[in-house]
C-alpha cells in the first residue's frame, strides 16, 4: 500500500512518455505514436484497476515530497489515493483507452495523426496528474496542462478558421475562471501556510486548517471560508461550462470527435465538478443542514440555472455534436447542484455514470460523422437505423441513460439521487422544480436527436450513402454501452455502493421518500419523450416547410433558443468591445506618451534656454557689461596717473610706501 | 574565476576592434567561444561552489583612494544566477547572429563590450565601479541600434539612450546622496548596507534611486524606449536588450536601492506597486493591438518587467525571490521569442506584419520557428511547466500580504498575456484558410544549425528551470536572506 502511493505517479507518466517519445517521431510513423498511446494508456487502466482495488479493499493514503523552497515557504507536492480519486482514475483510464482505441480508426486517413495522438496522451498525462495530487499548487498546474492540451486539440485542424478561433475562446474563457481559480489559491496559501490537502493534520483540507479559517471575516463582512470557496469556484465555472462562462464548449466541438469526447464531456469538463468535491470540506464550512454554506448556495444556484439553460438551448441546435454539447453543460449544472445539495458523492457518482454515457453518445455521433462523411447537420441526416443498426443501438441506449429512462439505466438513478437530494434542500424549491423540468427537456431534445438522426429516410446524400464502421469504431461503443447499464447495479437507491464507496459517511435515505422521487423522476422523463415523440412524428412532411416542428409551435422561443440565449452576441458587444476599447486607448496613448515626454522635455529644455538666456542677457550679460564699464572707468581714472611724467610717479610711489610702512609700524606697535 | 568572463569579454572585443580582417566567419567564431567559454567558466565556477549568502570577492584593489572608490568584483547567490542567465543568453545571441555580414568584426566587438558591461555591473560590489559599468552598456547598445539596426533606428538609439541617460541622472545623483550622507568615504556595498541612513534622506533618495533604475526596466509610464529599442535593435541586441540589459536596472534596485534604503522602500513601496502593475496591464493591452510582431514581443517585455517591478516594490521574501526568478525566466524566454521573431521569420520572409505573414503560410513552411515560437509563447503566458509560472506565482504570493487588489489586477494582466500570445500564435503562423491569398512566395530558407542550437539551449533553460526551480532558488534564497538583506527584512515584515 505504501509503495502504491509512492508510486502512483507512474500512472501519468506512462502516458507523458507516450507523448514525448511520439513527439519525436518522424511523421510517417504514426501509426507507432498510436500504438504506443494506446499500449500506455490501457496500462494505465490496469494500475488503476489495481489502485481502485487496493482502495476497496483500504482507506485512503497519499505521500508528499519536497518540490523546491523559496521565501519561508517550501513548496511540497504529493499524490492522494483516496476513493475520490481511485473512482477518477478508474474512470478516466478506460473510457480514456477506449476512446483511444476509437481514435486510431476515426483519424487513421489524417496525415497528422501522430501529432493528434500526442496531445491525446498530453491530455491524458494532464488530467490523471490533476485528480491524483494531494495539493492545490499541483492540481492548479495539471489543471491549467489539460487546458493547453484541450486548445491544442480543439484547434488540431487549424487550417479552419472556426476550429482555430474556437480553440484561443475556449484557452481565453476558462482563463478567466484559472484568475479567480489563482487567487483562491493564493489566499488559501497565505491563510493556511500551505496548499497540501492531506499532510498528517497539517494540510489544508483537515481540521487544524479549517477551524483557523472558520469564523473568519474578510473585509466586506463575507466568510473567509467563503470568499475562498467562490474563488475557487469559478474555476469550476469556466472549466465546467456553468453559466456565465460556458460560451466555449459548444465552439469546442470543432475539434476532432474523440476529444469533444474525451475532453469536452467525459473528463475534463467535469474537472470543475471534481476540484468542489475534493475542497468540499472547504466549501461546506460553516454551514448545517437547514443553512448550507453561503458558497454551496451559490454552487445550487448556477448548476440549477445551467442545467436548464442548457437542456432549453440543445432543444433547437441542428448540429449532432452542438446537441450533446449543450446537454454536457445541462448535465454538468446537474453535478453542480448534486454536489451543493447532497454532498460530494452524490454530485460525483453523476459526473462518473455521466462519463460514461456522454463519451457514448459523443462517440456514436462521431460513427455517424465517420459513415455520413463528416455531415454533422442533423436536418441532413435520418434513416441511419438501417444502414448504421450498431450505432443506433449503442446510441439508443446512451440517449436512453442521458433521458433517464428508468431502472436499467445508471443515468437513472444517479439523476434520481440529485432530485432526491434536491427535493429535501432546505433554502429553497425552486432547484428542485427547475431540476425536475430540465428532466423532461433533456429526454425531449433527446428523442428529437434520435428522430432527426436514425428515423425516417434520409434527407441528404451523405447520408444515403452511409456505412457502418471498422470494429475499431464499433466495439468501444458497445462496451461504453455495456458500462452503461451495467453502473446502474452500483448505483440504485437501494444498492447504492458506488455512493457509499465515494462517501461512507452519507446516511441512507428513507424508502418511503425514495419512491415518489423515483415516480417523479420517471413521469419526467415519459413526459419528455411522448412529448417528442407526438411533435417529430411526422418530422419528414415538417421539413419540407423548412421549418422544425418546434419552431412553428413556438417561433419566438425557438429563435431565442436556436440564438442560444444570445450569450455570445451580448459578450462581442460588451466584454469583447471594452478590452478592444481599452487596447485601443492604450496603444494610442502609448503613442502619445512618447512624445508627451518628448514635448515635455523639449518644453523644459526650451524653458531653460529662454530662462537662461533671459539670465545671461539680462543679469550676467548686464553685469559683465556693467562690470567692463566699471573697469574701463576705473581705468580711465587710474589711467590720469599714468600720464608720463615719472617725477609724479615717483612721489606717488614714495607716498605709497611711507603709508604702508607707517601702517606696518602702527600694525606691529598695537 | 566568476570575474574571467569579464575580461574575457573585454579582452575579444578588443581584439576584434584592433584586427580588422574581418570578412570571414572568424568574428563569429571567436565571440562564439568567448561567450561560450564565459558560461562554462561561470557555470564550472558555481557547480565548484554553490553561491548563496556568502559574498565572495574575486579582486580588491584601490582605485581612487581619496574618494574610497576601489575596483571591487565580488558575487554572491543572486549574481552568480544572473552571471548565468548573462551566459545563456549571450550565446544564444551569437547563434542567433550567424548570418551577420555586414561589418562583422565591429558588430561582435561591440556586442563583447555590451556582455562585458553586463557582467561588471553584476559583479560590482562598489558604487562608482557598479556605475561606470552600468554607462558603458548605454554606448554599444546605442551603436549597434543606430548602426545594425532596422525600422526607424536613429530615432530608437536616441531615444533609448536619452532615456537610459535619464535614468542614469537619477541614478548618479541617488549614488552621490548615498556617498554624502554616509560620511563613511567609501563606496563599498557591504559597508553602506550596515550604515542606516536617516529617514529624511530615504524618503527622497529611495524613490530618486528606485525610478532612476527601474526606467532601465521598463517602468511604467516612462517605458516607451523599451519597444521601439527591441524593434530597432539587431537580433541579438533585441535579445540582449530585453534578456539581460532591462535586468541591470532590476538589479540595481535590487543591489542598491532596496537594501541600503528600506525605510525608504517602504513609504513608497505602494506607489511603485500600482506602477508595476499599471505596467503590466498596460504592456499587454498594448502588445494585443499590435501589427508589428516585434512590437507584441517589445510590448510583452515591458508587462513581463512589470512584475519584476512589483515583486522589488513589495520586497517581501518571496516577492524579492520571485522577482530574481522572473529575471531569469524572461530573460531566456524574451530572448527566444526575439530569436524567433528578428531572426527566422524576419531574417527570411522581410516583414514583420501579422495581417502580411498569413500569406507566408509559417507553419507549414518553418513548423520548427512555428513550435519553438508557440512553446516560447506558452512559456511566456505563464502555463506551468515553464519558468515564467513559478516567478510569477511566488510575486504574486508575496504581493498578496502587502495588496489582494494589486494581485488582483497583476492577475487580469496575465489573462491579458494569453490573449494577445494567441493571437501572434494565430496571425504569425497559423492563419490557415484565413491567410490572405497565396502569392508566388519562395520558401523561405531551411532552418540552419545555428538557430536549432540556439533554440534548444533557451528552450531547455526555461523548461529545466520550470521543473526545478530549486536549482536557482537554491543560490538566490541564501543570499536574500543573507546578511546583506538583514536591513530590508527587518523593515519588511509583511
Amino acid at each position: 500500500m505504501e509503495n502504491l502511493a509512492k508510486n502512483l505517479w507512474v500512472i501519468p507518466l506512462l502516458p507523458l512518455l507516450a507523448a514525448t517519445v511520439g513527439t519525436f517521431l518522424p511523421r510517417r510513423l504514426h501509426r507507432v505514436t498510436a500504438g504506443l498511446s494506446v499500449a500506455a494508456l490501457a496500462t494505465a487502466a490496469i494500475l488503476a484497476a489495481a489502485a481502485f482495488l487496493s482502495v476497496v479493499r483500504g482507506g485512503a493514503l497519499y505521500s508528499n515530497v519536497p518540490w523546491f523552497e523559496t521565501g519561508t515557504l517550501s513548496v511540497r507536492v504529493g499524490w492522494i489515493l483516496d476513493p475520490l480519486s481511485a473512482a477518477m482514475l478508474l474512470m478516466i483510464t478506460v473510457v480514456g483507452t477506449l476512446i483511444f482505441i476509437f481514435s486510431t480508426g476515426y483519424m487513421a486517413e489524417d496525415p497528422d495523426s501522430g501529432r493528434f495522438f500526442c496531445f491525446l496522451s498530453l491530455f491524458a498525462a494532464a488530467m490523471l496528474g490533476l485528480i491524483l495530487s494531494n495539493s492545490l499548487l499541483l492540481l492548479f498546474i495539471c489543471w491549467e496542462l489539460v487546458g493547453l492540451a484541450s486548445y491544442l486539440l480543439i484547434g488540431f485542424w487549424y487550417s479552419r478558421p472556426p476550429a482555430a478561433d474556437a480553440a484561443r475562446k475556449a484557452f481565453l474563457t476558462t482563463r478567466i475562471g484559472d484568475l479567480g481559480f489563482l487567487v483562491g489559491l493564493i489566499w488559501l496559501y497565505s491563510e493556511s501556510g500551505t496548499v497540501l490537502f492531506y499532510d498528517q493534520g497539517a494540510g489544508c483540507l483537515e481540521p487544524a486548517a479549517l477551524s483557523g479559517i472558520a469564523g473568519r471575516a474578510t473585509a466586506g463582512g463575507l466568510a473567509l471560508g467563503t470568499a475562498i470557496s467562490l474563488l475557487l469556484f469559478c474555476g469550476a465555472v469556466g472549466k465546467s461550462g456553468q453559466l456565465p462562462l460556458h460560451v466555449w464548449l459548444p465552439d469546442a466541438m470543432e475539434g476532432p470527435t474523440p476529444v469533444s469526447a474525451l475532453i469536452h464531456a467525459a473528463t475534463m469538463v467535469a474537472a470543475g465538478v471534481f476540484l468542489m468535491a475534493r475542497m468540499f470540506p472547504l466549501v461546506a464550512l460553516g454551514g448545517s443542514a437547514e443553512l448550507p454554506a453561503p458558497a454551496l448556495v451559490v454552487m445550487a444556484w448556477t448548476g440549477a440555472l445551467t442545467a436548464l439553460f442548457g437542456a432549453l438551448t440543445a432543444v433547437a441546435q441542428t448540429d449532432i455534436k452542438r446537441i450533446l454539447a449543450y446537454s454536457t453543460i445541462s448535465q454538468l449544472g446537474f453535478m453542480m447542484m448534486g454536489l451543493a445539495t447532497g454532498g460530494p458523492a452524490v454530485g460525483m457518482v453523476h459526473l462518473l455514470t455521466h462519463a460514461f454515457f456522454k463519451a457514448l453518445l459523443f462517440l456514436g455521433a462521431g460513427s455517424v460523422i465517420h459513415g455520413c462523411h463528416g455531415e454533422q447537420d442533423i436536418r441532413h441526416l435520418g434513416g441511419l437505423r438501417r444502414r448504421m443498426p450498431l450505432t443506433f443501438a449503442t446510441y439508443a441506449v446512451g440517449m436512453m441513460a442521458l433521458s433517464g429512462v428508468p431502472v436499467f439505466f445508471s443515468g437513472f438513478w444517479s439523476k434520481d439521487a440529485i432530485l432526491h437530494s434536491l427535493s429535501h434542500w432546505a433554502p429553497s424549491r425552486v432547484p428542485f422544480l427547475l431540476g425536475v423540468l430540465t428532466a423532461a427537456v433533456t429526454a425531449f431534445y433527446m428523442t428529437r436527436q434520435m428522430i432527426y438522426v436514425f428515423a425516417g429516410t434520409s434527407r441528404g446524400p451523405d447520408s444515403a450513402h452511409a456505412h457502418e464502421g471498422s470494429p475499431v469504431l464499433t466495439v468501444p461503443l458497445g462496451i461504453l454501452a455495456g458500462a452503461s447499464i451495467a453502473l446502474s447495479a452500483v448505483t440504485t437507491p437501494f444498492r447504492p455502493w458506488l455512493e457509499h464507496f465515494l462517501s461512507p459517511a452519507s446516511t441512507p435515505s428513507e424508502s418511503g421518500s425514495v419512491w415518489g422521487i423515483l415516480i417523479l423522476s420517471a413521469l419526467a422523463c415519459g413526459a419528455g419523450l411522448a412529448a417528442g415523440g407526438i411533435l417529430y412524428r411526422n418530422l419528414g412532411v415538417a421539413l419540407k416547410t423548412g421549418r422544425d416542428p418546434l419552431e412553428r409551435w413556438v417561433p419566438r422561443m425557438y429563435t431565442l433558443m436556436r440564438d442560444r440565449f444570445r450569450f455570445d452576441e451580448f459578450y462581442r458587444a460588451t466584454l469583447v468591445k471594452w478590452v478592444g476599447a481599452a487596447a485601443w486607448i492604450s496603444a494610442a496613448l502609448d503613442q502619445s506618451l512618447g512624445s508627451v515626454f518628448r514635448d515635455l522635455a523639449s518644453f523644459a529644455a526650451s524653458a531653460g534656454s529662454w530662462l537662461s538666456r533671459t539670465v545671461d542677457q539680462g543679469v550676467l550679460n548686464a553685469s559683465f557689461d556693467d562690470g567692463c564699464q566699471a573697469a574701463r572707468d576705473a581705468g580711465g581714472l587710474l589711467s590720469r596717473t599714468h600720464d608720463g611724467q615719472p617725477q609724479r610717479s615717483l612721489r606717488i610711489l614714495i607716498a605709497g610706501v611711507i603709508a604702508l610702512a607707517a601702517g606696518l609700524l602702527f600694525l606691529a606697535t598695537s | 574565476m566568476l570575474a574571467f568572463p569579464l575580461y574575457l569579454c573585454f579582452a575579444s572585443a578588443l581584439g576584434l576592434l584592433l584586427w580588422r580582417r574581418t570578412a570571414s566567419r572568424l568574428p563569429h567564431w571567436i565571440t562564439l567561444a568567448t561567450c561560450g567559454l564565459g558560461l562554462l567558466l561561470t557555470v564550472t565556477a558555481v557547480i565548484q561552489r554553490t553561491p548563496g549568502a556568502e559574498v565572495v570577492t574575486l579582486v580588491r584593489l584601490p582605485w581612487i583612494p581619496t574618494w574610497g572608490a576601489e575596483f571591487h568584483l565580488a558575487a554572491d547567490g543572486l549574481s552568480a544566477s544572473l552571471l548565468v542567465l548573462t551566459g545563456i543568453a549571450s550565446v544564444g545571441g551569437v547563434l542567433f547572429s550567424w548570418n551577420v555580414q555586414d561589418r562583422p568584426g565591429e558588430f561582435f566587438s561591440l556586442y563583447l563590450t555590451l556582455i562585458g558591461a553586463v557582467y561588471g555591473v553584476f559583479l560590482s560590489w562598489d558604487l562608482l565601479l557598479f556605475f561606470v559599468f552600468y554607462e558603458l552598456a548605454i554606448i554599444p547598445k546605442y551603436l549597434l541600434i543606430a548602426r545594425w539596426g532596422s525600422t526607424r533606428r536613429d530615432y530608437a538609439a536616441m531615444k533609448l539612450a536619452l532615456y537610459s541617460f535619464l535614468g542614469s541622472a537619477a541614478v548618479l545623483v541617488g549614488i552621490v546622496a548615498l556617498y554624502a550622507t554616509s560620511g563613511l568615504n567609501t563606496l563599498d556595498l557591504s559597508a553602506l548596507a550596515r550604515h542606516s541612513f536617516p529617514p529624511s534622506t530615504q524618503a527622497w533618495a529611495f524613490p530618486v534611486l528606485f525610478a532612476g533604475f527601474a526606467i532601465l526596466a521598463g517602468l511604467w509610464p516612462l517605458h516607451t524606449w523599451a519597444p521601439t529599442g527591441h524593434v530597432a535593435a539587431p537580433t541579438a541586441a533585441s535579445m540582449l536588450l530585453a534578456g539581460v540589459i532591462m535586468k541591470l536596472g532590476a538589479y540595481g534596485c535590487l543591489r542598491i536601492a532596496l537594501p541600503l534604503l528600506p525605510e525608504g522602500a517602504r513609504e513608497s513601496r505602494f506607489v511603485f506597486g500600482v506602477l508595476a502593475v499599471a505596467g503590466i496591464v498596460w504592456g499587454a493591452l498594448v502588445a494585443l493591438r499590435q501589427r508589428d510582431f516585434k512590437f507584441v514581443i517589445g510590448y510583452s517585455s515591458v508587462s513581463h518587467m512589470g512584475f519584476v517591478i512589483l515583486g522589488l516594490a513589495m520586497a517581501t521574501p518571496l516577492a524579492l525571490s520571485g522577482a530574481v526568478l522572473q529575471m531569469i525566466s524572461h530573460g531566456i524566454i524574451a530572448g527566444l521569442l526575439f530569436a524567433v521573431v528578428g531572426r527566422m521569420v524576419y531574417d527570411r520572409t522581410h516583414t514583420r506584419d501579422l495581417e502580411e505573414l498569413g500569406a507566408h503560410r509559417l507553419g507549414k513552411t518553418l513548423p520548427f520557428a512555428a513550435v519553438t515560437f508557440v512553446l516560447a509563447g506558452f512559456a511566456s503566458m505563464g502555463v506551468p511547466g515553464f519558468s515564467g509560472f513559478i516567478a510569477e506565482l511566488q510575486i504574486l504570493l508575496g504581493t498578496w500580504p502587502v495588496s489582494g487588489r494589486l494581485v488582483a489586477v497583476a492577475g487580469f494582466g496575465i489573462l491579458l498575456g494569453a490573449a494577445y500570445v494567441l493571437r501572434a500564435v494565430h496571425l504569425g503562423f497559423f492563419r490557415g484558410d484565413d491567410s490572405p491569398p497565396l502569392e508566388a512566395l519562395a520558401p523561405p530558407a531551411p532552418i540552419t544549425v545555428p538557430e536549432v542550437l540556439g533554440s534548444g539551449l533557451l528552450l531547455v533553460s526555461t523548461v529545466g528551470l520550470g521543473l526545478f526551480p530549486g536549482f536557482v532558488l537554491d543560490w538566490i534564497q541564501p543570499a536574500l536572506a543573507g546578511p546583506f538583506f538583514d536591513g530590508l527584512r527587518r523593515v519588511m515584515v509583511p
